[in-house]
């Protein structure tokens, strides 16, 4: 049984080449772009065309432009809210819950609280959010740390159960009196995001997004609870041995987690709807934990990667109107992009040399 | 006698270590051929392309004259080689002969009586006691090894390889384990013993093969040989001449153990009334087999494990219980018994070296990175390691990564260090370096508990030495009244001493 004799040698290593990381996610966007032109194709689209609407078109107008940082806003606010998490091996992928646990505080207190002034009136909605994002993430970070049941489970459970709490106030106590329509009444003037830039939809939501990238990245780096959470969450023997209180690390990251998923319920319910309705969110929670991955866990490529989410969420729209084809290309699109870079990500780890 | 095995100019390279460097082996039939080395040497690389588990990146292997391309156990295993390694590959809740047969059976039908009355024949063609019934999670360490040998041998084995085969047996069995391999060499079997344990060597081979760094420095007979030279060629250099100088000045207790009891990770009961006394400068030896409680011990007193009843003092203050955090402000040193679970390997050397005592590193809420660097640059200067403060842990060598754990704990000069299996694995240099380190804790007049599997570890460094069995201290002893035959016994269970 004579054998070819190998030319190449594929090995493992641990350390991948600085050239290497730095090109992948442009390989990445080659690489999504490549699988998904078959699908351009076939709805009678040319690819190249199609890519330069998703990436480039948004910024040929101010208010598409500006728009970008809008879809870029609830996004950064997600994928920030599941690094938090995931940075100390809390696994939530209960954002689009704890979202929707914030958009109901904002709903009632928007509501409710008319009359106070605007400073005031946005602070206390914004501390309502976080506050109800995370008593809707105590629940299973409680279970896990005391219980050690798995918080992916629970986590995800949760965001069901939220959608139909919505949905049965939004068709009982809270439906619209005037129009009927399933929408909790519109939130007071007052409690309403002022807007950055007139005449379009940018809003303080945004400066606040940045706000969250900012203050996380220093407690990360810049703390000490910050490294005992990424401590916790790289080699938990090695953290409890260190002395790290791992429940309590593991627990405040949970529910800090939840928290800012609020914030994104808040931004979205103040900023851009005024109103809570079952369609808020069209997923903002589970892109988030794309958005992590993709930003490497660290909050500058977590901003980065949702604002590229945010211009294919913005050029997918001009894409359908454009060369008709439907608006879940930019869907496809992303999600194609998280499998390419993640198998980018483990090939980086290969290294081919010759015997 | 002929030529059963030949390696020819073998070459193995992981990543940029070059594991096996133009290595040439052969085994002649019927020959007990030692492969002897430091850790890392490459003995146990260059067997494990024999046995097809790595595939050699250069060089040719003959197999009783034949070129025999390997590339699987599979293909070693129809060439005749039979491996034993030091992680036994049993599953426990089977039989003695239903793990012989595994793989191995034939048919579709699985008839017990008649492989229960093959196996058992088997073991007596090879003069081996067994009983084939027996279940393998009931064995002792001696006796599944010898399962290991018979599964080797029942698949007509010719050649049989024994990576270390001695490291997790009592003196005792090690002395039956060379009596069945003497009368499987009569029987015209080929065996290849990986050792680094030179008395072993010279009692069992016929001809040892010496690697260092992955070359073969020589191969000679055994009989006109001397450890002497053996040891230099493993070498290159006098070595191990660390030992404890006579007489340390002993002080109070620092370390009262009571009546301490704990549990394994199955909820079993792993320490059964353990009481011990460290007192003030000096090193208190724990021996014992694998697996006898050791890893709980230390665990127990690191403050990661909770005891079931008992009590820790340290000086007087009662520690059980007590979290990880709390034994490091009582003075306590804890080295972990794996290293790679003691270091973060994604952070920076900087980052494991402060991670224990971040509470000194953090200024009006806000970590100190200059701090943090330069108590890293000071330890690294102080404890020679050879890595940067911002070198993420995981590239560091085991003996650089063990040196980063040793300098976290001795730079705060604790009164008690906790040094469970402290050399394992590492190399020569790092191995006379921790030891040094450790003499020297006992010098500065800390209490030392030293946990190892290494008898001429626990003899070298000692001055009391308590032998660990099932969990139980079944003996102790001054250093003066051990010696190896002495503390076997007590080691296997068999003779309980001044409990």
């Amino acid at each position: 049984m004579a054998k070819r004799e190998r030319k190449f040698i594929v090995e493992k290593t641990q350390t991948p080449p600085v050239w290497a990381r730095t090109a992948i996610p442009l390989l990445a966007l080659i690489g999504t772009f490549i699988l998904t032109s078959g699908l351009l194709l076939w709805s009678n689209a040319n690819p190249f065309e199609a890519y330069y609407y998703f990436l480039f078109a948004p910024f040929s107008s101010r208010v598409s432009t500006l728009e970008v940082l809008v879809k870029g806003t609830p996004l950064i606010l997600c994928g920030i809210a599941v690094t938090f998490a995931f940075a100390s091996g809390y696994y939530n992928i209960g954002a689009e819950g704890q979202l929707y646990a914030g958009a109901i505080a904002a709903a009632w207190l928007g509501v409710a609280l008319e009359g106070l002034p605007a400073v005031l009136h946005i602070l206390i909605m914004l501390l309502g959010g976080f506050i109800f994002g995370m008593l809707w993430a105590l629940g299973p970070a409680l279970l896990k740390v005391k219980l050690a049941v798995d918080e992916v489970v629970t986590t995800l459970l949760l965001n069901s159960v939220m959608l139909y709490i919505v949905s049965a106030l939004l068709n009982g106590p809270w439906r619209d009196p005037e129009s009927g329509w399933p929408q909790s009444p519109e939130i007071a003037t007052s409690a309403m995001l002022p807007k950055l830039v007139p005449r379009s939809r940018l809003h303080f939501g945004f400066i606040l997004a940045i706000l969250f990238v900012l203050v996380f990245w220093y407690l990360r780096s810049r703390t000490g609870f910050g490294l005992k959470m990424r401590a916790v969450g790289l080699s938990q023997p090695a953290a409890r041995f260190a002395g790290v209180n791992i429940e309590r690390t593991v627990l405040i990251s949970a529910l800090v987690s939840g928290g800012i998923a609020g914030i994104a319920g808040v931004v979205e319910v103040a900023g851009i709807q005024f109103h809570l309705i079952d369609a808020l969110s069209p997923g903002y929670g589970y892109t988030g934990i794309i958005i992590a991955t993709l930003g490497g866990l660290h909050p500058v490529g977590v901003a980065i990667a949702a604002l590229f989410f945010g211009l294919i969420d913005t050029g997918a729209q001009t894409v359908s109107r454009a060369l008709g084809v439907p608006v879940y290309l930019g869907e496809i699109t992303q999600a194609t992009m998280l499998l390419v870079t993640l198998g980018m990500l483990l090939l980086q780890n290969i290294r081919i040399r010759r015997a | 006698m002929g030529l059963i095995v030949e390696m020819r100019d073998m070459i193995k390279r992981f990543e940029d270590v070059v594991a096996n460097d133009h290595v040439d082996f052969t085994l002649e039939e019927g020959e007990i051929h030692a492969l002897l080395g430091e850790n890392g040497a490459g003995k146990t690389t260059l067997m494990r392309i024999l046995y097809g588990l790595y595939r050699a990146d250069e060089g040719e292997i003959f197999v009783a004259g034949e070129r025999a391309p390997i590339h699987s156990p599979k293909d070693a295993i129809a060439r005749g080689i039979g491996m034993v390694t030091q992680h036994f590959a049993l599953v426990p809740p089977l039989s003695v002969a239903e793990n012989v047969v595994l793989g191995f059976t034939g048919g579709f039908r699985l008839q017990r009586a008649e492989i229960e009355e093959r196996v058992g024949q088997a073991a007596r063609r090879f003069g081996m006691e067994i009983d084939p019934a027996a279940i393998v999670r009931h064995l002792s360490v001696g006796e599944k090894q010898r399962v290991e040998i018979l599964k080797a041998l029942y698949r007509d084995a010719r050649v049989l390889i024994l990576d270390e085969p001695t490291a997790v047996l009592i003196p005792q069995e090690v002395d039956a384990l060379f009596e069945t391999l003497n009368r499987l060499r009569e029987g015209g079997l080929s065996v290849i013993f990986i050792s680094h344990k030179l008395d072993e060597v010279m009692t069992i081979s016929d001809r040892v093969t010496v690697l260092r760094d992955g070359h073969v420095i020589d191969t000679v007979q055994t009989a006109g040989t001397s450890t002497t030279e053996l040891a230099n060629m493993m070498v290159g250099r006098e070595t191990f001449g660390v030992t404890r100088q006579q007489e340390s000045q002993k002080g109070e207790p620092v370390l009262r153990i009571e009546g301490l009891c704990a549990d394994d990770d199955q909820g079993l009961p792993a320490l059964k009334q353990v009481n011990l006394t460290i007192r003030r400068g000096e090193i208190l030896g724990i021996a014992g087999v694998g697996g006898n409680g050791q890893k709980e011990l230390a665990e127990t007193l690191s403050g990661i494990r909770k005891p079931t009843s008992g009590a820790i003092f340290v000086h007087e203050e009662d520690l059980s219980g007590a979290t990880p955090a709390a034994c490091t402000r009582a003075g306590v040193g804890r080295i972990p018994e794996d290293r790679h679970a003691g270091v973060v390997g994604e952070l920076t050397v900087a980052e494991n070296l402060a991670l224990e005592h971040l509470h000194e590193f953090i200024q009006r809420s806000t970590l100190d990175r200059q701090a943090i660097h330069q108590n890293a640059e000071r330890l690294i200067e102080a404890f020679q390691i050879k890595a940067k403060p911002t070198d993420k842990v995981r590239t560091l060598s085991g003996g650089n990564m063990q040196k980063v754990l040793l300098a976290r704990v001795l730079a705060r000069e604790p009164s008690i260090l906790l040094a469970p299996q402290p050399t394992r694995g590492l190399d020569v240099g790092a191995t006379e370096y921790v030891r040094t380190q450790l003499l020297k804790q006992r010098e500065r007049g800390a209490g030392v508990l030293l946990i190892s599997e290494d008898l001429d570890e626990i003899l070298a460094l000692s001055d009391r030495i308590a032998v660990i069995y099932e969990g139980e201290i079944v003996g102790e002893l001054a250093a003066e009244e051990a010696d190896l035959e002495r503390l076997g016994l007590m080691m296997s269970g068999a003779v309980k001493e001044r409990v």
